[in-house]
């Protein structure tokens, strides 16, 4: 018995009853507008990586769902299922201090991963969940990577500083600063400077920002 | 047509096309005509495009407005893409919508050409509040209405995919042809293809990077063991797939029941053909911006100014400097609030 959970762009989540414990499959599907042999590719790809990152996130403290089993051949893992609510949810229903207190601990977070060697790769507040037992859970590492490099990083961030920008437009600056104290407080300083740096040179890579101009002179 | 209907003459000019359109305020394209300024060799020169841009601007003005069957006088309001773009060929089109203005006593508006691009493609297909994959030679972003804005969902780190598309057929020795742009002649070689050659493949959270992409193409093609035909099959369908993988991300995300492509690689049917399929998967509606409006065109300045002029927008003389990065989720679009 399986109930759908959620139909996402890549996956899809059936909440799902594992020897006794409620658990979720996570499906990817075939894209039908991929090419097959590219299709089969990319999601295999992501299938094997995913619980991998999985793993070392927990390694390098950050909390991630408990993997069960993971079935190649289909593109399935089957996971804990974490009670409780996406950040996305959560955010803006939040008073001033409990969202500084929550950005600051997901910087944390964020800090712990690139510590230990991992990048995300699609840090949204949809794919954090404040479970019910306080914890903060980290989902949804199909799109991550092993990297130590600066860049790898940068991007990171720069995608989470413009998720909050594009769902959480009115406190997003608020939200990144925040985010950004709690990286400097788990990575040090020295290491959240150089990451900032990064991320606004990507974000001059990029088009049409004005600072880029301003910099031109 | 009758005297007392209000039109809005429009000016464009961000790139290689030179373009003046004349809308009136209800929605009607009387005119769009352009000229393109085509390069014997390599890419858009800035500068020579501009000087194209100043020779054909008066016979394009006249055009448009015999087409329309106007007279100046006839004409409310002016507007011209004030950015984003190249600097000496937007300077050259606010020039002489400056000039209109001033010489014929007219309000003048300077409009975000992003959003033109989107308020043509809603115009024309009749979407309201769509989830928007904007793709040109200049521009690949993802957008999407959220309080007061149009929001980029994703977008491009570093090449736009039209862009992508042109480098690769001219590093493959394909030459520029009046009417058939590099990236056309790219679809009509990929569909003479069928082998998949290995090539990057890069997702970035709803953000792709097409450079490596490129890069790859190129060697792929230059170790000569596929045929060009088999590269330009693959380029397309991995670039093609990054950026409708993206969208059904953003799609899921904010739960629009429209999709529209609009912007020059809009007209490409392969990426017409992925996109229509995320968007039936998710219950959307999937619309595409007719070919003409597709490619930059002074319709669409002509038809965001009468939005924004209609919401009280006018842009003073002495405040139409050329914004060379203006970001579509700077602009205020009011009138959307107003539809919804």
């Amino acid at each position: 018995m399986s109930v759908l959970l959620k139909k996402g762009a890549e996956a899809s989540l059936f909440l799902v009853d594992f020897h006794g414990k409620p658990a979720v499959i996570k499906e990817r599907l075939p894209k039908r507008y991929r090419p097959p042999q590219l299709d089969q590719t990319i999601r295999r790809y992501r299938t094997v990586h995913e619980p991998q990152l999985m793993h070392d996130a927990k390694r390098a403290g950050v909390a991630t769902p408990l993997v069960f089993l993971v079935d190649v051949e289909n593109a399935r893992i089957v996971m804990e299922y974490v009670e409780g609510h996406q950040v996305k949810q959560l955010l803006d229903e939040l008073c001033e201090a409990d969202m500084q207190e929550l950005c600051v601990q997901i910087g944390v977070a964020v800090a712990k991963l690139h510590g230990g060697g991992i990048v995300h790769g699609d840090l949204t507040t949809s794919n954090m969940i404040l479970a019910a037992d306080g914890r903060l859970v980290f989902v949804d590492f199909g799109l991550g990577d092993r990297s130590e490099e600066l860049e790898a990083r940068g991007v990171d961030l720069h995608l989470l500083r413009r998720a909050l920008q594009s769902t959480h437009f009115v406190h997003a600056d608020a939200c990144f600063s925040a985010v950004l104290e709690g990286y400097a407080k788990q990575a040090g300083s020295v290491a959240e400077e150089a990451v900032v740096l990064k991320v606004r040179e990507i974000e001059k890579r990029g088009r049409y920002i004005a600072e880029r101009q301003a910099d031109a002179g | 047509m009758a005297p007392h209907r209000q039109v809005c003459l429009g000016i464009e000019s961000t790139a290689d096309d030179f373009g003046v359109g004349v809308a009136t305020f209800d929605g009607e394209v009387l005119a769009n005509v352009s000229d393109s300024y085509v390069p014997e060799e390599g890419g858009i020169h800035p500068r020579e495009a501009a000087r194209h841009h100043a020779e054909v601007a008066d016979k394009v003005l006249a055009q448009a407005l015999s087409k329309a069957n106007l007279k100046p006088a006839n004409l409310s309001v002016i507007t011209f893409a004030q950015g984003p773009g190249l600097g000496p060929c937007l300077r050259t089109g606010a020039t002489v919508a400056r000039a209109l203005a001033s010489y014929l006593g007219l309000p003048l508006v300077g409009v975000n050409h992003s959003v033109g691009h989107i308020e043509i493609g809603k115009l024309k297909t009749a979407a309201s509040d769509p989830l928007t994959l904007y793709v040109s030679g200049g521009n690949t972003m993802v957008t999407a209405y959220a309080a007061g804005r149009y929001r980029v969902f994703g977008e491009t780190l570093d090449i736009a995919l039209g862009n992508c598309l042109d480098v690769f057929g001219r590093e493959a020795g394909l030459k520029n042809r009046r009417g058939q742009p590099l990236g056309a002649q790219v679809e009509q070689l990929a569909k003479k293809g069928g082998l998949l050659v290995p090539l990057p493949y890069v997702v970035k959270g709803m953000d792709i990077s097409l450079s490596g992409l490129v890069t790859a193409a190129v060697s792929a093609l230059n170790e000569g063991k596929f045929s060009l035909e088999d590269v330009c099959f693959s380029l397309q369908e991995n670039a093609f797939s990054m950026v409708t993988e993206v969208s059904e991300r953003a799609l899921a995300h904010t739960e629009k029941r429209e999709v529209l492509l609009t912007g020059g690689v809009a007209a490409n049917k392969r990426l017409q053909e992925m996109l229509g399929i995320i968007a039936a998967e998710h219950d959307a509606q999937f619309m595409v911006v007719p070919k003409e409006f597709a490619t930059d065109n002074g319709a669409m300045i002509a038809w965001a100014g009468v939005l924004a002029f209609t919401h009280g927008q006018t842009t003073p003389v002495e405040e139409s400097f050329v914004k060379l990065r203006w970001r579509v989720d700077k602009v205020d679009v009011p009138w959307m609030e107003a539809n919804l």
